[in-house]
């Protein structure tokens, strides 16, 4: 047996049910999980980047500079990049925010809909972006598997075959939505 | 004696094929069980072409022609599936999906979405221009239905319908390119259109969340067009 890929998963833009249905793959899990090391992910505590990933899943959609951060540096340190999950490949509800202007929606939601220190967040909260992008358009994705959520088969069938070494097809069983 | 239909022969993916002279290059793909996608099409109502998405290869013709209104021709040679016609299929539904806000997971017609069942069917795995995410609003001032701009692909079903089947002419397409929508009565409210009789076929043609009833939630709403073929097969016997 090969030496066991390095796996990283990230977690941006997104409500965290594509980890979720990650998680519901379920006992499958063990039977992969000899062929897998866990580098980074939100269900760990990882500091940093890890280096020389061969897999990285990302959920979620790229909104603010913390998100641009993150998804530059694991794909420079990732052989595969897959998105995963409607936001990850389409913006789906996070980019809903993108028919709306910047400062009208810092102002909804710190300024109009707060009951005490209404104001902007400065340093702490990480800036918006000027707009909601799938991961495609920021950097290369060699895999999508979509659903909101991926069912777990799709997301097991994509992972299953990648380590056989095949490039898998999620349109076959998934759909957008 | 000449009253007897003018019988063609051609081929469609090298498959000889014979087809009544009028018939239209999807009918007789269809009679044949050859699946040519389309989405604009509706057996029943007047074929448009608006969409593009049956467009089909004929030899010695430069242009790619819709099936759905190109007539069938003696020994014409058609191909309905190509590289070149599943990249265009491709890059039409991207634009679709471009074009307006279609977010699949929160839209009552999940699951139930021509647009959406399209998409897996052509293999399309992300959209390779750039969202435009428009501001469209949604018209909820009918007592029973909503128009859902964000998801309208302009495909004029309901225009068709409304004007061919039930005669009322309540919806239109109002405006040029990218600002086209489609409008009951003079633009006003769906709910304050005089000519709109409330009868819902609009509704059930719409391939997409766009035209929908109220009082479902997401993925709840599916469309019942069984009643098109069957009005328009006694119309024509009574005529």
């Amino acid at each position: 047996m090969s030496a066991k890929i390095r796996l990283a998963t990230v977690w941006l833009d997104g409500c965290s049910g594509c980890h979720m249905s990650l998680l519901d793959i379920d006992e499958r899990l063990l039977d992969i999980a000899d062929r897998i090391e866990l580098v980074s992910s939100p269900i760990m505590d990882v500091k940093g980047f890890p280096e020389n990933i061969d897999l990285t899943i990302v959920e979620g959609a790229i909104t603010n500079e913390e998100d641009l951060h993150k998804v530059l540096a694991f794909r420079k340190n990732t052989k595969l990049l897959m998105a995963l999950g409607d936001c990850a490949i389409t913006g789906n509800v996070p980019a809903m925010r993108n028919t709306f202007a910047i400062d009208d929606l810092y102002n909804r939601a710190y300024v109009e809909n707060a009951d005490a220190e209404k104001q902007v967040p400065g340093a702490v909260v990480p800036r918006l972006l000027d707009r909601t992008r799938p991961i495609h358009e920021v950097v290369p994705v060699d895999v999508y598997v979509p659903g909101c959520p991926p069912h777990a088969d799709v997301i097991f069938y994509a992972i299953a075959e990648l380590l056989e070494g095949r490039m898998p097809d999620p349109m076959k069983m998934g759909k957008f939505g | 004696m000449s009253d007897a239909p003018h019988i063609l022969t051609l081929k469609i993916d090298d498959q000889d094929v014979s087809a009544v002279e009028g018939q239209t290059i999807l009918a007789v793909a269809r009679e044949n069980g050859i699946a040519v996608p389309t989405l604009c099409f509706l057996k029943g109502l007047s074929p448009v072409g608006a969409c593009r998405l049956c467009l089909v290869e004929i030899k010695g013709v430069p242009k790619l022609l819709p099936a759905c209104v190109t007539r069938a021709a003696e020994g014409m040679e058609v191909t309905t599936d190509s590289p070149r016609l599943r990249e265009y299929r491709r890059t039409i539904l991207e634009l679709l999906f471009a074009e307006r806000n279609h977010v699949c997971s929160i839209c009552v017609s999940n699951n139930n979405c021509e647009l959406q069942s399209l998409a897996r069917a052509q293999g399309l795995t992300h959209v390779r221009v750039p969202y435009r995410h428009p501001r469209l609003g949604v018209d909820a001032t009918h007592s029973r239905f909503s128009a859902d701009h964000n998801r309208c692909i302009l495909c004029a079903r309901c225009v068709r319908v409304c004007d061919e089947i039930e005669g009322a002419h309540t919806w239109d397409i109002m405006g040029r390119g990218i600002d086209c929508r489609v409008i009951t009565d003079m633009n006003q409210p769906w709910g304050q259109s005089d000519t709109c009789t409330s009868c819902g076929k609009c509704v059930h043609v719409c391939p997409t969340g766009t035209l929908t009833e109220k009082g479902v939630a997401a993925a709840e709403m599916k469309k019942r067009q069984q009643f098109l073929p069957y009005l328009t097969a006694m119309r024509e016997e009574r005529e």
